[in-house]
């Protein structure tokens, strides 16, 4: 794998850059791996990088239905956050959001984290006790966030009307070190680092059936013949219910689209990311100067990826209504993601009723900020074949023995 | 240069002439202009910059699918960026400026990025800007940031309204060319209800500019004979400047209307949101023509050479003097005719093809004017303005064989069909190799709620050019859409219209070249970038557009996405149909967030719920806080009085004297039937099926996980009916959960439910001297052996019909009386007037609120989150043991919910008498293996209590109530502590001899 660097950029400049490798190379399967891992979107290409570098396990290959991040880690609204409330979810996506910090460096390829400040607003006086109790929370978690003033939203995101009649700014939960990342980069810089290991990532190849003996998952069957393996992962998001399916159990999961949409591209106007949960609405500015906006869930399960217009109708009046200037531009795209929601709105990462077979599922709405936490935890358990401390809460089983982690406790809407 | 001729214009009107500033600078147009043609006419072609190299932009289009002519229009209040000059009316007084340049249009600092456009390829910064970390949030970003963006990001309230209407009908079309007015008369005549929406603000799309007969007529007459027709048929409307702008499920379709564009401040709404519900959908819906590859083919002055048609018949604007034109296809003649008949120079026409030929070529010829074939543009000339072209062969790599003055160059690739809409819900397309074009693939079309096509493709947007084809294609697409592939086909098979791909302009184009060579001209992509996408392993079409930004720009890749997945499959060496396309997404062109949100602003933002007593609370300084969709008083602060102190106040009175509060948004649901009781039985952890007719009972109702969700007094009015009290915030939640079960689960029960929460106004009349106030309103007998605690009765007092509960929510004696809504606010005032003797004040639920965690009562969503069962709140009485099912008793039952490691509630006092922080943590020993301190419990309610005037406040602890007195400490966010005595959760009059008198 050639460096990125600007001075590789200028050395191509001046062969009209004819000089560049393949991001990934693209190969025929193998007959067979250690592991195989099922999607190749953020969190399946984060769980193979980590099993190379933390536990050097490069005979892996990573197979998708489409082509690589075209799932949720290519439609989301790019937020990373780590205020969460519970225990077992701060410690994850404090993780994850630790990992972004440096993941540029790591991967060589620029992800764009930006850590630019995430506010989630408190507007009515449950909510500022809410957020007032995740500050407590945080505190003791190590995740340093603060409950701020009014007076400080304002400064800190000037385009912002917190006087309105309705449901005035009484404060807000602030993660300074939370922001945005370049979505597609992430799931393309693991892609580079993975292939870069060795390791099969193998596009348009579609899981059609599992295979296992005696209780333990032997291989796959694909679209590009059958792949064996010694141990399996599935992270496929909105379709984990149909591969888990194939593997012979069932999932408390169940798929909805989320939408979302962009504004046409502006001048900066806004630094931070703002999370409204009473209004129901978030949004950011990207890079190139879109707003980007966050909608809900449809209130109905399916699995196509269409926008739908009713969500959109809420988010955009109680966004026009908390920031006024927003009135006179255009909405762009919008677009519909398929998110896999659990009981408690909290992840799988979880060993399966069939041996060597592990699953990471359920991030919900809130699966991109979790990219390399994630891919760590299941790394970790599918390299050992028990749960470290990050995913041992996240199991499978939590679900029949009550133990939720119940995030919707914190957040009512989306993220 | 680019100005107005002596005469024609179809769309204008030279008597009216008005004025608008460019940058400041005065310029004149006539009504009937665009902008855009308003700038062309005053020589104004350099309009814009580009997004990252910042070249200097033109105008490309006469659409909406224009890139580079953006302007921020309006000032202040009325500021929008972005807006395409090419579609916005011009008006007098209009104010547009130029975008995305520093200092000027003319001279632009960013123009540096131009030069460095080999350092700075597609991706460049996925590359670089990697070291060192903390350069990216400080320097790189920040400096991308500014330099990328477009218009100007507005800073005030929009001075304007926009409302949104809905519509429905059996046939929506959506285009007002010849192909969408010929299926709106064909579905007219049967009867249909039918709706025509055009997104320009005139009929008849491509014909008149284009001039061909239809219908054997000319095109004008037969425009008005179908308009005229149209107008009189009772069951069309149509509406011209409306735009839909997506199709959804079951034939929902968006459109906007502008209404007040050109007009702004008349008073009326802006724009209009129509939502529509159509039977079916006819997509009339056109083509918009591609651009060729060439390098220099964003230099201002190259245009599409339809558009360069249209401005010199509609706007009788020339944009340039001498127009070279370059073409893979025969229609680009047409507007080497028009021009020639304006009197304007074409030196000559370059024909990537080898021998032209067709009427449209005759003319040409016949008309003198030279025809190059086998010929291409090497590059165009020019920095600001095109200057000239270099001819080379087509056929070859760029060597130029003759260079030619000009100052405009009309360019056509070809056409893509408009399928935008029909892809919006799942329409699938087919790759025709003729027109070099996707087309709608009749075969799988979006499907309807009954599995039959929801959209129907007709005219040029289903592939057909040629006028009278076009014609029967929408009278099919009107009338008879099940016939419409088969039509469709023989239709294509017939017409003479061929266009063969031309990509890349020369075939072969050095790479020097093809890094000049704009596909998507917003976003400079160029053709080296998608191939360098290509190379680069970004081979899905959706890799290379996010790695190149391909028709991500604001026109959505209307000009750009053809060319550049051509591009992209031979790159990779594969076919166009192979490749795909990416998602068409709604909207189809950008629709203003102010019109998807409509009225909902301000006050009415949401609906606002008040209760009949809400404007005396509004009139009587009440500080409000907002309880779902309601907002209640707060407390009612006095001049001077800070808000703590008003509550206290109110907490001291009532508890000495006489409070009085407004519960009315308390939700109230009356459940009825033979079946009601046993209802109630699954829904209340208690039993209420029992409870005798009279009497009140607290009851607690789980989810299906048996966490607690909601709580309230029920009271049984007769023998089959209930009425069930919810919290404020629940009542519809709860509504709406007991018909589930209701319609879902139990949907042979007899058993009715109606919400009557706005029926009743309901006061609380709270004190010791609760019982004095109600015996001087007279009417009932309130005293302790006719109305004991937790019994109900009906009479009247002061003269207003009235239910008195007797249960209490503050420790005090107590009476909720419920009186018809619409006298709410006469009991309010008469209990206000009777109850001065007793020292009556008003409280507001902050009072409310310190009272009852006095007194040791739960509130939900203050000691329930969704992860509390009725057991660790010591709410065990209130669940039943006899019952064999009730709503959350399995969930109860898992292993989590009955461990006794749970933590439970208990009351909590600190040691100096301060208050703990709201949601304060209690501290463990030690860490988790994630380095997280570990917790023993947590604080849930915590005031300070103005009758024990101290620190008070209710949690739940590990193991709580089996430590009592035992010292714990809470947490603080500045990394200091509070410690806390362990205590009853009951602070005031344990033993209920206050509310019980």
């Amino acid at each position: 794998m050639k460096r990125y660097s600007v001075f590789a950029i200028a050395r191509e400049a001046l062969r009209h850059h004819s000089g560049w490798d393949r991001a990934w190379a693209s190969p025929e399967p193998r007959a067979s791996y250690d592991v195989v891992i099922v999607g190749a979107g953020g969190h399946g290409l984060a769980t193979a990088y980590y099993l190379g570098k933390n536990f050097g396990i490069t005979n892996v290959a990573v197979i998708e239905k489409g082509w690589l991040g075209g799932g949720n880690t290519g439609r989301n609204t790019t937020i990373i956050r780590s205020n969460y409330l519970q225990d077992p979810s701060a410690a994850i996506y404090e993780k994850a959001r630790s990992l972004y910090e440096t993941l540029s460096q790591d991967l060589n390829y620029n992800v764009m984290f930006s850590p630019r400040g995430v506010m989630m607003l408190a507007q009515t006086h449950h909510e500022v006790r809410g957020y007032l109790r995740t500050a407590h929370a945080n505190a003791l978690q190590g995740v340093a966030t603060e409950f701020i003033t009014p007076q400080r939203v304002k400064e800190l995101c000037p385009i912002m009307n917190i006087d309105g009649p309705r449901y005035p700014v009484l404060g807000a939960l602030w993660q300074p070190r939370g922001g945005t990342a370049r979505h597609d980069a992430v799931a393309w810089g693991y892609a580079r680092a993975c292939s870069a290991m060795g390791m099969h990532i193998i596009q348009q190849c579609e899981v059609k059936g599992v295979r296992s003996e005696g209780g333990a998952v032997t291989g796959v069957e694909t679209t590009k013949g059958f792949i064996g393996c010694n141990k399996l992962g599935i992270v496929v998001a909105g379709h984990s219910g149909q591969v888990a399916d194939m593997a012979g159990f069932r999932l408390p999961v169940e798929a909805v689209a989320l939408q979302a949409l962009v504004s046409e591209p502006i001048k900066p106007c806004m630094d931070v990311v703002v999370m409204a949960n009473t209004v129901h609405g978030y949004m950011s500015q990207s890079d190139k100067g879109e707003m980007v906006i966050g909608g809900g869930t449809d209130g109905f399960n399916n699995f196509t990826q269409r926008g739908s217009f009713h969500h959109i109708e809420e988010t955009l009046r109680a966004l026009v209504e908390t920031f006024p200037m927003l009135s006179r531009l255009k909405m762009l795209r919008q677009w519909g993601g398929i998110v896999d929601m659990t009981g408690d709105r909290s992840p799988i990462i979880s060993k399966t009723p069939l041996g060597n077979c592990f699953i990471n599922c359920g991030w919900g709405t809130g699966g991109f900020k979790a990219i390399p936490g994630s891919g760590w935890a299941m790394a970790e358990l599918m390299a050992k074949g028990e749960p470290g401390p990050l995913a041992r809460d996240f199991n499978l089983w939590r679900f029949r023995e009550g133990q939720f982690i119940d995030e919707s406790v914190a957040a009512g809407v989306a993220h | 240069m680019s100005t107005r001729l002596a005469s024609g214009g179809r769309l204008i009107d030279r008597k009216t002439t008005q004025k608008f500033t460019f940058n400041g600078t005065w310029l004149s147009g006539f009504s009937g202009d665009t902008l855009a043609s308003a700038l062309l006419a005053n020589d104004q072609m350099l309009v814009g910059r580009s997004f990252k190299y910042h070249r200097p932009r033109g105008i490309l289009a006469s659409g909406p699918e224009e890139p580079n002519a953006l302007v921020n229009l309006g000032r202040d209040d009325r500021l929008e960026p972005n807006q395409r000059t090419t579609t916005t009316p011009l008006f007098d007084g209009l104010q547009a400026t130029s975008q995305n340049h520093w200092p000027s249009l003319e001279f632009d600092i960013g123009v540096v990025n131009n030069y460095a456009a080999r350092f700075l390829p597609a991706g460049f910064y996925y590359k670089t800007f990697i070291h060192p970390r903390a350069a990216w949030k400080h320097l790189f970003e920040p400096v991308i940031r500014k330099s990328a963006g477009l218009g100007r990001a507005p800073k005030d309230r929009d001075a304007d309204r926009y409302e949104q209407a809905y519509a429905f009908c059996d046939v929506l079309v959506v285009g007002g060319g010849i192909a969408g007015l010929q299926a709106a008369l064909s579905a007219g005549r049967r009867g249909d209800r039918v709706i025509l929406l055009e997104q320009a603000a005139h009929w008849g799309g491509r014909a008149p500019v284009d001039g061909d007969a239809v219908g054997g007529m000319a095109a004008g007459d037969w425009l008005t004979a179908a308009l005229e027709e149209l107008h009189a048929l009772p069951n069309v409307t149509l509406r011209a400047a409306c735009t839909a702008t997506g199709v959804y499920d079951h034939g929902y379709v968006l459109a906007a209307e502008s209404l007040a564009d050109a007009t702004p401040g008349d008073g009326r709404p802006r724009q209009r949101l129509w939502r529509i519900r159509a039977g079916r959908i006819v997509t009339a819906t056109g083509a918009i023509e591609r651009p060729l590859s060439f390098a220099g083919n964003d230099i201002p002055g190259v245009m599409l050479a339809a558009a360069m048609r249209d401005y010199v018949v509609n706007h009788a604007v020339s944009p340039g003097d001498r127009t070279v034109i370059v073409t893979n296809n025969d229609d680009a003649y047409r507007t080497a005719l028009v021009l020639r008949d304006a009197g304007l120079a074409v030196p000559v026409i370059l024909d990537a093809r080898p021998a032209p030929a067709g009427p449209l070529v005759e003319a040409a010829r016949a008309r003198g004017i030279r025809i190059e074939a086998g010929r291409a543009i090497a590059k165009v000339q020019g920095g600001k303005r095109v200057t000239g072209v270099q001819i080379c062969l087509q056929a070859g790599e760029g060597a130029v064989l003759e260079e030619i003055s000009c100052d405009a160059v009309a360019m056509s690739g070809g056409w893509s069909p408009v399928v935008h809409l029909w892809s919006h819900c799942g329409g699938k397309l087919n790759w025709d190799d003729r027109l070099s074009a996707f087309l709608p693939d009749p075969a799988r079309p979006p499907l309807n709620h009954d599995g039959r096509a929801m959209v129907t493709p007709a005219g040029a947007a289903a592939g057909i050019f040629e006028p009278d084809a076009i014609l029967t294609s929408g009278e099919v697409a009107g009338a008879d859409p099940d016939s419409l592939g088969e039509v469709q086909d023989e239709l294509l098979a017939r017409q003479s219209v061929v266009v063969p791909p031309v990509w890349v302009m020369p075939q072969g184009a050095r790479a020097d070249l093809r890094a000049k060579m704009w596909l998507d001209f917003q976003n400079d992509v160029k053709v080296s970038d998608v191939q360098l996408a290509a190379r680069e392993g970004y081979e899905s079409v959706e890799h290379t557009k996010r790695y190149t930004t391909l028709g991500m720009a604001t026109d959505q890749g209307k000009l750009s996405n053809i060319n550049g997945l051509a591009v992209l499959a031979q790159a990779l060496g594969e076919d166009i149909p192979q490749v795909g396309t990416t998602t068409f997404r709604p909207p189809y062109t950008p629709v203003t967030l102010g019109t998807l949100a409509g009225e909902a602003r301000g006050e009415i933002f949401q609906p606002l719920r008040r209760t009949p007593v809400h404007g005396w609370h509004e009139s009587h300084g009440a500080y409000f806080e907002p309880v779902g969709l309601w907002r209640r008083p707060y407390c009612y602060p006095r001049s001077g009085e800070s808000h703590a102190d008003a509550v206290k106040r109110e907490v001291l009175n009532t508890r000495a004297g006489l409070g009085l509060l407004d519960a009315s948004t308390l939700g109230k649901i009356i459940v009825k039937g033979p079946d009601a009781g046993r209802f109630l039985d699954m829904l209340y952890t208690n039993m209420m099926s029992t409870l005798p007719v009279g009497k009140c009972r607290y009851g607690l109702m789980c989810n299906e996980q048996g966490f607690l969700s909601d709580d309230g007094v029920v009271a049984r009015l007769d023998e089959d009916t209930w009425l069930c009290h919810t919290t404020s915030g629940g009542a519809d939640r709860i509504h709406g959960w007991m018909e589930d079960w209701l319609q879902c689960e139990w949907w042979d029960w007899k058993v009715y439910t109606a919400n009557l929460t706005e029926h009743y106004a309901q006061i609380a009349v709270v004190g010791p001297k609760a019982r004095a106030l109600l015996e001087k309103l007279g009417g009932m007998d309130v005293s302790k052996e006719a109305l004991p605690f937790m019994a109900w009765s009906e009479g009247s007092l002061a003269g207003i019909p009235a239910r008195a509960f007797r249960i209490s929510f503050s420790g005090e004696l107590s009476y909720e009386i419920a009186v018809p809504a619409s006298q709410g606010l006469a009991f309010w005032e008469a209990c206000l007037a009777a109850g001065a003797e007793f020292g009556i004040s008003p409280y507001g639920t902050e009072a409310l609120h310190v009272m009852r965690a006095e007194k040791g009562f739960i509130m939900i969503g203050d000691e329930t989150d969704g992860t509390v069962t009725p057991l660790d709140l010591g709410l065990a009485w209130a669940v039943s043991k006899k019952k064999a099912d009730f709503l959350g008793k399995r969930g109860m039952e898992r292993n989590h919910l009955s461990s006794p490691d749970r933590w439970q509630l208990v009351g909590f006092e600190t040691l100096d008498g301060s208050v703990i922080p709201d949601g304060a943590y209690i501290l463990a020993e030690g860490s988790n293996d994630n380095g997280q301190r570990n917790v023993q419990g947590r604080v849930t309610s915590t005031y300070y209590s103005p009758t024990l005037k101290h620190g008070i406040a209710m949690g739940l602890l590990h193991h709580g109530p089996s430590r009592m007195g035992e010292v714990v400490e809470f947490n603080k966010t500045d990394g200091g502590t509070v410690k806390a005595r362990v205590a009853d959760p009951v602070f005031y009059d344990k033993t209920g001899e206050k509310q019980n008198v």
